[in-house]
């Protein structure tokens, strides 16, 4: 096994309208990140259910990341806040099963954010492997 | 549960296929996966594929299709169309994207990017295999528009929506319809007066029976969604008496003796206070100010037969299919002091200076001081760097220099300084900046960082600041006047007029689109279309064209009297939903109410209020609530997918054949391109004489020459002799 593959697996929770078309993007660029990160879209990053976050950790991602919406959302205007109580709630359920709330992190994510895309997935790999250099 | 699904994975001509190992993953699903078919294909959105496809969903009887190739923004609609084709339900479709989120960004590492693309697939088969045929939800709507303001664009969208055979009830807070036009005395570019635009919008108006037209109205609730909106609006009393004869209506208003503030004129003249915006404002009924009048009693009572004191208040409901929103804009008001705003006797802002040189048809005089030189500030409360006003109004440049080209026709003496940012005259536009310019206005450039002083000296301002043309240097100009170019910003009510029809309203404080470039006038709100400068900053060519493509849009809509929309929405399961509201709370667009079902209080959505964004579904304490395609089974069976091991046979990695081509770095390149680069090595080459080279199709060799065009990978180099064929060589080569 080579240094990459063990790269964390991360989980995206992405948008098709805002987020996606930032990802894609990054792809057109060749801008390269880990190939352990896959991306699930969804309508509006309010969506995410807490439910889904704990299935994906349970079935083995390292992290789950919600490239949120924020301020660009065009279904609420306080979808940052919903989105954010939707970290809160999972958290809350991670601290019960004994995972790190550190596992699942947020940021908003615009349509062409390519690069910002790429520094997000790098300095989240680099946050999980510290967690599983210390088992947590 | 889908069974017989088919399975297509795309080489895109290299693109993919180049660094994911396509041959192998199509070999990769079989039927204890529900897969019947599992293909590897060149190019999936080939015509000669689409119909392979749609022969495999009959011949086969699949009942769910899946295509790994591009991102679902360029080719979702193309494959759902396949579905359809082939009579498929499109809702069983899933495509999965393996080029822009895989073989694309991991193109430096092939082999995780194929065991990536692997999981990809499997989860796109998991979740079409839970995938629902949903039928699209058909809504009767009425064939009705309500436009709310009754400016140039909403003026301009009811003639056409009336036209087009609709009923059209358009609202103007105002008394007088017009908007902001009738405030301009010309109008740039086309030299017309804005007050003969209004006049001949409004009886171009009154030649349509369906256009009803309330003045002095304005929304007062809302409730109802797409094809169905119920509209209560308010409708101010005029306190005139209809019946009054105009004669005797004119006199009044000529010996009425109480005079207030003149809004129309923005506070640079006063107005009677029975008025009319001005003489020619339409329609052509006054109004009273009753407030004003009330201790007049010797004038009420010898003009009884004008009033109608008793006017009141009137609301009226309204039934509409559909509501466009052209309510306008607010002109930046700046604040005390700002470049002496209001401090200074002669500062005056861009619309104020319009009025003013509208009251003065002579001799241009303000504060009993003749006026001949004039300093114009750019830019000001917009393109703030700290302030909430980050956007250009990018009409103001224009505006300013016309005026200055209307202040020298018709003052002549006339010296004009124009401190700008950056001119931003664009299109035919420029035109105007370059006979301001012939005409010998002086124009000096400033930072936002340096912005100009403005001093009084004596009689005279004294603009101090650092001109960016030259080297800045420190000037000092001096000036009769300061005139403020105040810039676009959402109107004060716009965030009444966003919570009644629940329509977004951006960073900018204006109200947003769905997608600046695809959905330009549309709003999330299925059936509410915004258009003009409610929107954004626009002159009036832009709002025009801006408000008819949603009336244009409206009409569509409406034409067949029923309404077909996305199945994509929320959904209740009344057995495990104990009504506890929460999701009717966050949900923004009130499509969830609380109903009775069998003698249990359960939640309801909707269906045409619906936007299927999702944010009920994470906040339901019982997990009753979900949206269609995007259900726990679908989810959760995909990030299964995700995790699935995969086996994946190591590929014999080709040779670099183009290391040597040291024009550009080959490596990152799909193979095709790497053959057609090697052909026109130091070499140009037209398109057929590369395809001849490679023995490849020619339309194959033209869409790949084209990406590799658009990529600045090559370049035009002239003609061939016959002017047939553009060659190409390598950039930079």
């Amino acid at each position: 096994m080579t240094q990459d593959q063990k790269k964390p697996k991360i989980l995206v929770f992405s948008t098709d309208k805002i987020s996606d078309p930032g990802i894609d993007q990054a792809g057109l660029r060749k801008i390269h990140y880990a190939p352990s990160v896959y991306v699930i879209s969804l309508p509006c990053s309010s969506g995410v259910k807490p439910r889904w976050i704990m299935h994906a950790l349970e079935k083995g991602f390292d992290g789950v990341f919600i490239a949120a919406d924020g301020h660009e959302c065009s279904y609420s205007s306080k979808c940052a806040e919903h989105t954010n109580q939707i970290i809160l709630d999972s958290q809350a359920l991670m601290t019960a099963k004994g995972i790190s709330p550190k596992r699942i992190r947020m940021a908003a994510l615009c349509s062409v954010c390519a690069e910002p895309f790429a520094s997000h997935m790098e300095n989240f790999s680099k946050i999980l492997s510290n967690l599983d250099s210390t088992k947590d | 549960m889908k069974e017989r699904i088919g399975v297509y994975i795309c080489h895109c001509g290299g693109n993919i296929s180049d660094y994911v190992d396509v041959e192998e993953l199509g070999k990769m699903f079989h039927e204890q996966d529900g897969v019947i078919i599992s293909k590897d294909v060149m190019f999936a959105c080939a015509d000669s594929n689409q119909k392979a496809m749609v022969k495999d969903i009959e011949e086969h009887q699949l009942d769910a299709i899946v295509v790994a190739s591009c991102s679902p923004k360029l080719h979702l609609h193309t494959f759902k169309n396949v579905a359809s084709r082939a009579g498929l339900n499109p809702t069983n479709y899933v495509q999965v994207n393996i080029r822009e989120q895989c073989s694309w960004p991991h193109s430096d590492k092939p082999r995780e990017a194929t065991v990536k693309a692997a999981g990809l697939i499997r989860a796109g088969i998991h979740r079409v295999s839970h995938s629902e045929s949903l039928d699209n939800i058909e809504i009767s709507v009425t064939k009705a528009v309500l436009v709310v303001g009754a400016g140039v664009s909403g003026m301009k969208a009811a003639i056409d929506l009336a036209r087009l055979g609709n009923e059209v009830f358009l609202v103007e807070k105002d008394y007088f319809v017009g908007g902001r036009i009738a405030q301009n005395e010309k109008l740039f570019m086309s030299g017309q007066k804005g007050k003969d635009v209004v006049t001949a919008l409004y009886k171009e108006m009154k030649t349509l029976k369906n256009i009803t037209l309330f003045t002095g109205a304005s929304v007062d609730k809302v409730s109802g969604s797409l094809g169905n909106f119920h509209v209560d609006v308010k409708v101010k009393p005029r306190f005139i008496n209809g019946k009054a004869d105009k004669q005797v209506v004119k006199q009044a208003m000529e010996e009425c003796p109480v005079y207030i503030y003149d809004e129309f004129n923005l506070g640079l003249a006063k107005r009677k206070a029975i008025y009319k915006n001005y003489p020619e404002a339409l329609p052509d009924v006054p109004v009273i100010d009753a407030e004003a009048l009330k201790d007049e009693s010797d004038f009420k009572a010898k003009y009884a037969s004008v009033f109608n004191f008793n006017e009141q208040e009137e609301v009226l409901s309204l039934i509409v299919g559909s509501v466009l929103i052209t309510t306008g804009y607010d002109s930046y008001q700046p604040k005390v002091g700002e470049y002496g705003y209001k401090m200074l006797p002669n500062v005056l802002t861009l619309p104020e200076f319009k009025r003013l040189m509208e009251l003065s048809p002579e001799k241009l005089i303000y504060n009993d001081q003749q006026i001949k030189k004039i300093a114009f500030i750019y830019c000001v409360g917009n393109r703030q760097t700290k302030g909430p006003n980050k956007y250009c109004s990018r009409q103001c440049c224009t505006s300013t220099i016309y005026t200055s080209l209307q202040l020298k026709e018709k003052y002549k003496d006339i010296t004009a300084f124009h401190l700008y940012r950056d001119i931003r005259t664009y299109g035919k536009q420029e035109i105007l900046y370059d006979q301001s310019s012939k005409q010998g206005d002086f124009y000096f450039k400033f930072e936002e960082k340096e912005a100009p002083v403005v001093e009084q000296k004596g009689k005279s301002l004294v603009l101090k600041f650092k001109d960016y043309l030259t080297a800045k240097m420190p000037l000092e100009v001096e000036a009769d006047m300061v005139v403020l170019v105040t810039g676009m910003v959402a109107r004060e009510d716009s965030v009444r007029i966003s919570e009644h029809f629940k329509i977004p309203i951006g960073n900018d404080k204006f109200f947003n689109e769905i997608h600046p470039k695809l959905k330009p006038v549309e709003t999330v709100i299925k059936g509410v279309y915004i258009g003009g400068s409610c929107q954004g900053p626009k002159n009036i060519s832009e709002s025009v064209q801006s408000s008819l493509s949603a009336a244009a849009k409206i009409n569509a809509l409406l034409k067949s009297g029923t309404v077909s929309i996305d199945p994509v929405i929320a959904r209740v399961n009344g057995d495990a939903c104990t009504w506890c509201g929460k999701c009717a709370e966050v949900c923004d667009y009130t499509a969830i109410k609380e109903v009775d079902s069998d003698g249990k209080r359960i939640a309801r959505v909707n269906k045409a209020i619906c936007t299927g964004c999702g944010i009920c579904a994470p906040v339901c304490p019982v997990n009753a609530i979900e949206i269609a395609q995007y259900t726990d089974l679908e989810i959760e069976s995909m990030i299964d997918g995700f995790m699935e091991a995969v086996e994946i046979k190591e590929r014999e990695i080709s040779t670099e054949v183009a290391e040597d081509t040291n024009a550009v770095t080959m490596k990152e390149y799909p193979q095709l391109w790497k053959n057609i680069l090697q052909t026109m090595n130091g070499i140009k080459k037209s398109i057929p004489e590369v395809a001849d080279e490679l023995a490849e199709d020619k339309d194959i060799v033209t869409y790949h020459m084209m990406t590799m065009n658009k990529y600045s990978v090559v370049m035009a180099a002239g003609m061939d002799d016959k002017e047939e064929y553009y060659y190409y060589k390598i950039k930079n080569q």
